[in-house]
């Protein structure tokens, strides 16, 4: 742990600031709360919120894990990974069984979470309705009133058009039958793993300035229609590593001559299995 | 039988303008009431006083929904008037594209209401929205088309459908067939007619144009600098006016 530094990098201040606004996310799930999010030392987008959150709920004796887009290896989960271990001097690991808090980018693990453990998700935008309603006032009355007929008007537009739903990532969820919500962009595969989570589940958008969480054992059930349900998509291939047939996979271009093959996204997942 | 709306004693002033000056109305089911006026008489505060839009200063409006319960308008929260506007009552805007999403398609248009009423079957919503945009006489082949590809007169159309198709109980009109040309104004206005017949609609219609109201209504209230001067059978007060303004009004209807 480097000197000069608070430990977490955060002051203490907003931290508290911070952990002000978490028990009331996690008391009204799905709700987003504004918080002061501060300057981080990295651009937006790149995970500001996420690591503000993890930044207020880590200890001296948590293990942290970082994915970006289910790997432990690529810069993004490496930088922050690094962060924590060089301003908290807390322990890192892999192993989504060992960790205590998992920050992530696009995936929810493949391991299920036990209960204690933490999910921190980095949101880009919060606001389901965005696309649709540009006022964010106007979306906070809808939220309000539960007035959510206009997200299912996308769903219907996205039937006639292409006979299917085409959200293929951060299709929006209905969070104990009371507040729509995004789900950060993980793929519509991950959806199902979010309802009756054992783990805790916590969102920060860093930029737009919200948290919202998902308390353990919560209900998360996918927008659909009763006649055309919610389905979660996979590629139809088996790992080329690992072989496995249930895992979320990449697409990864090999060479010039139109070599592909598809590998887990979970690189922890897919190197325990090989 | 009781009024569908019945309002008392409004006020609404802008600064120095009285925009409504102790202006009482009623509505019962089943009849239109057309509201008549020049530009500035207070007709569409009026509308948008009732349909509790804006707040007046004082007065009372009542609702008796279908369960006989009776709701006051102006002090309604923002939550009962949405169930309102969602389920028993309806808002024709003089421009459709106030109304409509315009990069939705029309069965999106038409469906909204119906989705927004908790209806989460995609085939069912969608056979709705195909006989609605039948009934108001558009090709239902064009359910995938946006707005943007129609004409006036056909986003007016879309804009009926998109209003009736949860059977609300009171509708609301604010100059309905404005900015149309005149043979597209009188099929509309035919539709309309037809469509208030058949599904027993309340309706309270804005217009200045006096032979909408004739055709349409059944009672017309003349509304001039805030107050209403006359009110009655639409035969009686177009046929006989009795007040000047009321006179004026008839005697400059062109006749073609």
């Amino acid at each position: 742990m480097i000197a000069g530094y608070n430990f977490g990098y955060l002051d203490e201040a907003t931290k508290r600031m911070i952990r002000r606004a978490l028990p009331k996310a996690v008391a009204i799930p799905g709700h987003q709360i504004p918080f002061g999010a501060r300057e981080m030392p990295l651009p937006y987008g790149w995970g500001t919120g996420g690591i503000q959150v993890t930044a207020s709920i880590l200890g001296p004796d948590d293990v942290l894990k970082v994915i970006d887009q289910g790997a432990d290896d690529t810069t993004n989960a490496v930088s922050i990974r690094r962060f924590f271990h060089r301003v908290a001097g807390v322990a890192t690991t892999e192993r989504t069984a060992e960790a205590t808090i998992i920050q992530t980018r696009h995936r929810i693990p493949e391991t299920p979470l036990r209960a204690g453990q933490i999910l921190v998700y980095q949101v880009p935008m919060p606001e389901p309705l965005f696309k649709l309603e540009p006022r964010v006032a106007e979306t906070t009355r809808l939220h309000a009133l539960a007035d959510y007929g206009l997200m299912q008007v996308k769903l219907y537009e996205d039937i006639a058009a292409q006979g299917e739903v085409a959200t293929s990532y951060n299709h929006p969820v209905m969070v104990n039958h009371r507040y729509l919500m995004s789900p950060s962009p993980i793929p519509a595969f991950d959806n199902p793993k979010m309802h009756r989570n054992a783990g805790l589940q916590l969102f920060g958008a860093g930029r737009e300035k919200r948290i919202y969480a998902v308390p353990p054992w919560t209900d998360v059930r996918s927008l659909d229609f009763e006649d055309h349900p919610f389905r979660p998509v996979r590629a139809p291939h088996a790992c080329a590593l690992c072989g496995s047939e249930e895992s979320y996979l990449d697409e990864v271009i090999t060479d010039d001559a139109g070599g592909r093959m598809h590998v887990c996204s979970d690189t922890h997942y897919c190197g325990g299995r090989q | 039988m009781s009024p569908l709306l019945q309002a008392q004693g409004l006020h609404l002033r802008f600064g120095a303008v009285r925009a409504l000056d102790d202006v009482a109305i009623e509505i019962w089911p089943g009849e239109v009431v057309a509201i008549v006026g020049e530009s500035g008489s207070g007709k569409s505060s009026l509308l948008r006083v009732l349909a509790g839009q804006a707040r007046a200063d004082a007065g009372q409006v009542l609702y008796r929904d279908a369960a006989g319960a009776e709701h006051s308008i102006l002090d309604a929260s923002d939550a009962a008037l949405r169930r309102l506007m969602r389920a028993d009552w309806g808002f024709v805007h003089q421009n459709a594209r106030d109304a409509l999403r315009m990069e939705v398609s029309a069965g999106g248009n038409v469906g909204e209401r119906l989705m927004a009423a908790g209806q989460r079957h995609y085939g069912d919503i969608r056979a709705q929205a195909a006989r609605w945009l039948e009934r108001v006489e558009m090709d239902p082949a064009r359910i995938d088309e946006t707005p943007r590809n129609f004409s006036g007169g056909m986003q007016q159309r879309l804009q009926i459908a998109r209003t009736l198709v949860t059977n609300p109980r009171l509708v609301f009109m604010d100059e309905p067939t404005g900015g149309l040309d005149v043979s597209v104004q009188a099929r509309l206005l035919d539709l309309i007619r037809g469509l208030v017949a058949d599904l027993d609609l309340a309706v309270l219609l804005v217009t200045h144009d006096i032979a909408a109201a004739r055709l349409l209504a059944h009672r017309i209230v003349v509304m001039r600098a805030g107050r209403v001067v006359e009110h009655g059978l639409t035969d009686r007060v177009l046929d006989d006016p009795q007040h000047p303004y009321t006179q004026l009004l008839v005697s400059s209807v062109l006749a073609a």
